[in-house]
């Protein structure tokens, strides 16, 4: 049987996918597996889970199989008070197992197979709190450290055989019609690949179980993997357990946005800081980018994300393989842990996402031939070239793009600070072309001051005005160049909050909107709002105006319970008001992304 | 390089062969055909030696037919189009094939070019075939300029014994309505010529409009004779559909976000039928709008019929 999260009732019947950590251990003889929620019934349920509930999206990743179990459960004792003592509606386990994952969670920290880092951390999360919340009530026998131990390295060998076979070739039977068939699982390393179910032998059919999984795991990771929703309680205490940077909720949150994270800011730096000589498994270039993050001073897609994968680089450059561990596998962890650590600084960005993707996709390519020292310089010269193709040269690519859209006379309107339209500016001046440029800003960030410094710096005539003048000076104008953190499948452009409003102000007076955006941003996801993903800024800067000290109507505002205030990050433009698309891959109408999204992703795998 | 024609004997053969296919009657008339099947006798006597050499001829030529389509008209777009389909699209998808013959690869090449030549010779008849779903019996059409996929696909309706009533706009400067309509009484259609005006007025009766084009612009938007936005604007006001019947070597990679941003070429001077123009007055010559993929129902191609953001989807397929 194997062991998946429960159908959870806050999510409406949509089962999220949530990937657990592979030590997660199936149950093996049959104590029911059913929510803890729903059946406390103590009775073997033979086996036999709710097949209803074995959907392919809710399966658990790869399983190895826990040698104990066949001498812990077999004899036919449950551990029902186990389960029901497991609150927080994770995954009812048979504490043997919880053993065996929180050996493995200790030995070797983050080591996993999932791929997304969220999910990680969130799964990790679970694991270490069932550990907490199942030891103390657990009634089976503990099993030594070296037996541990031992088990593990035995499943890590099977887990690799069944690896190799599972790849080799994909089983197709449903999964489902494995799971109820497991009901022990053996301690043997076999790696034979049956397409059949043989109900009596349990090792293979968790072998089988194994290669079934596998293909998923490929197959998930090219899926988009989901954010964890931070208004489902329990998670959230879980993944503060985990957390390294410690953050405190904050209060008054608006309740549209419960499912985003909102903390209290101005905590997290120095207690990150104090932290740094405790932060061992943390490389300092990632940890010194993390702050960064935190405190704001690197923003902005591109710089991010270059920040990002040059501390990788340095990480991996200062990497060394563990005895008795493969370096795709462990260096998968460690940047996944890594990207976990940058998650609680701050929300990845939609470029960090699809650079980390690329980057796993990398590792996970490396041939085995390689030996250490060649793999880490063919993972650095990746990272170098991800950087110089995708961002240093798509930049120039759009620059000469967009350059044939300024003409003489132009009035060029922007919006906040893009690093891609900031050069587009500069180029059309170097070219002598004849313009000038309006800087739209907005409150709190004031992103376009910088911009508007560089500009009239170089000599470009500026006007600036904020936000709530864009439709009196649009008039003025003749085109639009706006920036995009990202733009999704169905040609929405994600983008700074604010760009939404002058788009449709730009679309109402019939004045193209032309958004420049690089291709590695692009997003397969597809949003029709900026609620379902966004990112909450500090609502503090909302209610201080910087310099206006007697503006402080909002000063206690967090002590008034029906006030709260709202600070968003991103917002969402329709395709609607979109006139074109500059990327590398040319000129494009916005309803053309989803076929750059299909060659584009193409294009990755061979590379 | 030996055996490769250079300079001025390259353009001089290209323009040879143009004209000879012109004069063969190669598409009907229609140049851009023509020119595309001067471009495939161009690959075909090739005697270059290398793949570099040979497309830098067929480049060559190229850039020698382009020059006597200025402004950006469907032969260029056509010879665009060629290189697209034949040389670019040839050295990503043959990728493997680098180290094979380099007469095996201009095999492929002029087998490819062949192709083109041919898809596009046949384009019109595709074209008129895929209209009769959308042309009735009973139905009336209004028609704008003179385009000769247009009235192939009406002549077939007609032959096929559908009743259509025919409006032809007048299609001044150059009179194009006026033509139109007489070709196709001659087909036994009737056809009443309106006004260029007259079109707000008499769209209440047309159940909708067919109109060709110069060029298809990557929006889905089309490049063609003045009027035809203004058309377009009307028949969308009152929710008639407009579908435009466009060979798809008319596909270019132009993008314009404006009317200011297509090129009108060499200005001709607009004639008013004897009345003089007064001292003082300035006028408009423009020859060629663009119409906006919104106002668009569907382009009827060769390809199929398409809806305009496809034609994105074809040009990014042939490029990516």
């Amino acid at each position: 049987m194997d062991l998946r999260r429960p159908p959870r009732s806050t999510s409406g019947g949509v089962e999220p996918k949530i990937r657990q950590v592979g030590f997660v251990t199936p149950d093996v003889s049959g104590p029911s597996e059913l929510p803890a929620v729903a059946a406390l019934q103590p009775g073997p349920a033979a086996g036999s889970p709710p097949a209803s509930d074995l959907s392919p999206g809710s399966l658990s990743p790869v399983m190895i199989p826990p040698p104990r179990h066949a001498d812990h459960l077999s004899p036919g004792s449950p551990s029902p008070p186990a389960s029901e003592a497991i609150l927080a509606s994770s995954a009812p386990q048979p504490s043997s197992m919880r053993f065996d994952a929180a050996s493995e969670l200790a030995e070797d920290d983050s080591r996993s197979m999932a791929p997304s880092a969220g999910e990680l951390e969130t799964n990790k999360g679970d694991l270490a709190d069932t550990q907490n919340e199942g030891a103390p009530v657990s009634q089976k026998q503990k099993p030594s450290k070296a037996e541990r131990r031992a088990i593990q390295e035995a499943q890590r060998a099977a887990k690799a055989a069944a690896k190799e076979a599972g790849l080799s070739g994909k089983s197709t039977g449903a999964p489902s019609g494995a799971n109820p068939a497991v009901s022990k699982q053996a301690k043997s390393a076999k790696a034979s690949q049956k397409k059949d179910v043989p109900p009596a032998a349990n090792t293979v059919a968790s072998e089988k179980k194994v290669t079934e999984r596998l293909p998923e795991r490929d197959r998930k990771k090219d899926a988009p993997h989901p954010r964890m929703q931070f208004d489902d309680v329990h998670r959230v205490e879980k993944a503060k357990k985990r957390a390294i940077v410690n953050q405190s909720e904050a209060r008054n949150r608006v309740e549209l946005f419960r499912h985003l994270p909102q903390y209290v800011h101005g905590t997290q730096l120095p207690d990150l800081e104090s932290k740094f000589f405790q932060l061992e498994p943390i490389h300092p270039s990632v940890y010194k980018v993390g702050l960064q993050y935190l405190s704001g001073e690197v923003s902005g897609g591109n710089g991010r994300c270059i920040a990002m994968l040059l501390s990788f680089r340095e990480a991996i450059k200062d990497y060394s393989t563990p005895p008795n561990k493969t370096l795709s596998r462990d260096l998968t962890a460690k940047i996944s842990s890594y990207v976990s650590f940058f998650i609680e600084c701050r929300p990845l960005s939609i470029s960090m996402g699809n650079a980390i993707r690329f980057l796993k996709n990398r590792i996970a390519k490396l041939p085995l031939t390689l030996s250490e020292s060649e793999a880490k310089a063919s993972l650095q010269s990746d990272i170098d070239r991800f950087i110089n193709e995708k961002i240093v040269v798509a930049d120039q690519v759009i620059v000469s793009h967009a350059i044939t859209k300024v003409r003489d006379g132009d009035v060029l309107l922007t919006y906040g600070s893009s690093s891609v339209v900031e050069m587009i500016l500069d180029h059309a001046h170097e070219l002598g072309r004849k313009f000038r440029v309006i800087v739209v800003d907005s409150r709190p960030k004031l992103e376009g001051q910088g911009l508007l410094r560089r500009l009239v710096a170089k000599g470009i005539n500026c006007t600036y005005t904020h936000i709530n003048a864009v439709s009196y000076i649009m008039h003025e104008v003749t085109r639009v160049f706006l920036g995009a953190s990202s733009i999704l499948s169905n040609g929405t452009v994600y983008s700074r909050v604010g760009t939404a409003s002058v788009a449709m102000v730009a679309h109402a007076l019939g004045i193209p909107v032309l958004v420049c955006c690089e291709a590695y941003k692009f997003h397969e996801r597809v949003q029709l709002d900026s609620i379902c993903a966004n990112e909450l800024g500090d609502p503090d800067v909302i209610s201080k105006v910087p310099g206006r000290a007697d503006l402080d109507h909002l000063k206690n505002w967090t002590d008034k319970e029906n006030l709260q205030l709202l600070n968003l990050t991103y917002d969402a433009t329709p395709s609607d008001y979109v006139s074109m698309i500059i990327t590398d891959y040319g000129m494009l109408p916005p309803t053309s992304v989803p076929v750059i999204v299909r060659e584009y992703r193409k294009e990755q795998l061979w590379v | 390089m030996t055996g490769t024609r250079g300079g001025e004997a390259a353009e001089a053969f290209i323009i040879e062969e143009f004209d000879r296919c012109k004069k063969l009657g190669v598409g009907a008339g229609d140049e851009a055909v023509a020119a595309v099947m001067a471009l495939v006798g161009v690959a075909r006597s090739s005697k270059a030696e290398t793949v570099a050499a040979l497309e830098a001829e067929v480049n060559t030529a190229v850039e020698e037919l382009k020059c006597l389509d200025k402004p950006y008209g469907s032969l260029s777009a056509a010879c665009d189009m060629f290189v697209r389909y034949v040389v670019t699209r040839q050295r990503g998808g043959g990728g493997d094939d680098q180290t094979a013959p380099f007469s095996a690869i201009k095999r492929r090449l002029v087998s490819r070019a062949r192709r083109f030549g041919h898809i596009c010779g046949g384009a019109r008849g595709t074209i008129a075939t895929l209209c009769q779903d959308f042309l009735l019996d009973g139905c009336t059409v209004l028609v704008h300029g003179h385009s000769a996929a247009v009235l192939d696909a009406l002549k077939l309706a007609g032959a096929s014994g559908k009743r259509l009533k025919v409006l032809c706009t007048e299609g001044r400067p150059d009179g194009a309505g006026m033509r139109m309509a007489g070709e196709l009484a001659a087909a036994g259609i009737p056809a009443r010529v309106l006004l260029d005006l007259a079109v707000a007025y008499a769209m209440s009766e047309v159940d909708m409009v067919l109109v060709g084009a110069d060029v298809v612009t990557e929006t889905g938007g089309v490049v063609g004779v003045v009027g035809t936005y203004q058309v377009a604007l009307v028949a969308r006001a009152m929710s008639r559909p407009v579908y435009v019947a466009a060979e798809s070597y008319k596909f270019a990679t132009l993008y314009p976000l404006g009317q200011k941003d297509i090129k009108q070429g060499v200005r001709r001077p607009v004639g008013f039928g004897g009345q003089l123009v007064p001292r003082g007055v300035d006028v408009e010559t423009a020859v060629r709008d663009y119409t906006p993929p919104q106002h668009l129902e569907l382009l009827i191609t060769d390809l199929g019929v398409l809806p305009p953001p496809a034609v994105g989807d074809v040009l990014l397929q042939l490029s990516v």
